[in-house]
């Protein structure tokens, strides 16, 4: 125990300092959810809140990582530090994942001011991982004044980067029927500003004819989020982006603020999902077999099975009365 | 909130000059494919840049494919690096077209093991598990 404190006054000193190594170690412990990773959220908390939080988001292979690259050599030019997250998919079937985005921002690496680090998504729906609000707040305590999170690219269900970002950018390539399909379900109403990237490409006027039109409908035109114009390969277009980015922080910060008890109650809700899943995926129950096996033969509804589930795992798996007198 | 399994990092590049990156997509893959998260840095990497990514990345393993013939000159400098940066128990794991009698000379460096061409990739990722979980052990 006495090694175990030694250990979190360490970590807590490295993170504040931004030393690199121990930067690393911690993300990897909150990551993992170990004792020691608890510690350093609780010892963290009091330095957290100073970074802004940029969120890039769009289907896949819409530039998302080129864009990232060229936004962190504008940001260090102008004096910040940087730091980046940058998601990519695990895959369902082995759990293993390979992370390349960092291939598009290699000229960084030696950076001093500048930290990558990619996440596996881990299973977790929704394009963002799990760990992504700890690793962002260390990266914070880091003193990182701009964190940017990359997420996945899966289009729809990006919709959670809202939470985790005081700025959201969503980046639509030019020729993807797609990227329209993605604001419909949801990306129009979370992006603070879009950009059109690719835009040496010939059907780059369309896409922003087609945002433009997009943006207008959703707020009747005033207050409709920028639509910038970049690409990203011959550094066009990103001193403008990085303008609009700074400008939307004093009111990202504000809502941040407003909204955080709001975001603390999901986080807590998609813990506590996680938790009865991981619970009733993982113990040993008659009950819960009967359960099943009594959904599958048509006897119980889908919901009675569901709500005695819930039951079944808050009582920690060990049995459901009211479960059994349903199906009996 | 149990503790998640810790998942093996890996980080697999191809440091210098040499392009050719078919034997290193295949043993990237089948480290994937074994359930490890492999960060792929891509061709070109410097020495430094990869031991930078390595500690930034907080992998188990680094492993790098050479086919260039570079292969003492590249590893003595990220192993030098590995030490100056604290980071020797990252293992360091070397593959490609590597003539016999050079696995002596980048042992003594402090490469860990290297897998010549014609290596198995069964042989590759079951080495890579259990070096990464004598790490986690030690």
């Amino acid at each position: 125990m006495a090694t175990a404190h030694a250990d979190e006054k360490s970590f807590l000193a490295g993170i504040l300092r931004a030393d690199h190594r121990t930067v690393a170690r911690a993300i990897s412990e909150v990551e993992n959810e170990t004792a020691i990773g608890h510690a350093i959220m609780r010892g963290i908390h009091p330095h957290l809140g100073r970074a802004h939080v940029l969120g890039i988001t769009g289907s896949p292979g819409a530039g998302k990582s080129t864009l990232a690259s060229e936004l962190i050599g504008e940001f260090t030019r102008r004096g910040r530090s940087v730091g980046v997250v940058a998601v990519d998919p695990s895959s369902p079937f082995s759990g293993g994942a390979i992370l390349g985005d960092r291939i598009r921002m290699e000229r960084h690496a030696l950076a001093e001011r500048v930290f990558i680090r990619s996440l596996a998504s881990r299973g977790h729906l929704g394009g963002l991982s799990r760990a992504i609000f700890r690793v962002v707040d260390v990266l914070d305590a880091a003193g990182f004044a701009m964190i940017v999170v990359e997420t996945v690219g899966a289009g729809q269900s990006e919709v959670e980067i809202a939470e985790i970002a005081d700025t959201r950018v969503v980046v639509c390539a030019p020729g993807f029927g797609d990227d329209v399909q993605a604001i419909k379900a949801g990306i129009l109403e979370i992006a603070d500003i879009f950009v059109v990237s690719k835009c040496d490409l010939p059907l780059a006027d369309a896409t922003e004819l087609e945002l433009r039109y997009l943006a207008g409908l959703k707020k009747g035109g005033a207050g409709a989020p920028p639509i910038l114009r970049v690409t990203a390969t011959r550094g066009e277009g990103i001193a403008a982006l990085a303008d609009a980015i700074e400008s939307a922080r004093g009111a990202a910060g504000r809502r941040r603020q407003q909204g955080a008890r709001e975001r603390m109650r999901r986080l807590i809700a998609q813990e506590a999902g996680n938790a009865v899943r991981d619970c009733l995926c993982g113990i040993e129950s008659k009950t819960l077999d009967e359960l099943c096996a009594a959904l599958a033969r048509g006897e119980l509804g889908h919901e009675e099975a569901v709500a005695a589930a819930i039951q079944l795992a808050v009582n920690g798996g060990a049995g459901s009365p009211r479960g059994k007198d349903k199906s009996s | 909130m149990g503790a998640q399994q810790r998942k093996i990092r890996v980080l697999m590049g191809k440091p210098g000059l040499c392009g050719h990156d078919r034997g290193i997509a295949l043993v990237v893959m089948a480290l994937r494919d074994a359930g490890m998260e492999v960060i792929y840095s891509g061709r070109h990497n410097s020495p430094e840049s990869l031991v930078e990514v390595a500690i930034q990345e907080d992998v188990d393993v680094l492993g790098v494919s050479i086919l260039s013939g570079g292969h003492l000159g590249l590893c003595e400098r990220i192993a030098r690096l590995l030490r100056e940066r604290d980071a020797r128990d990252i293992v360091f794991l070397a593959g490609g077209f590597i003539p016999p009698e050079d696995i002596p000379k980048l042992k003594a460096m402090g490469v860990r093991e290297v897998f010549r061409d014609g290596a198995k990739l069964e042989d590759i990722v079951r080495y890579v598990e259990k070096a990464a979980r004598e790490r986690a052990a030690a």
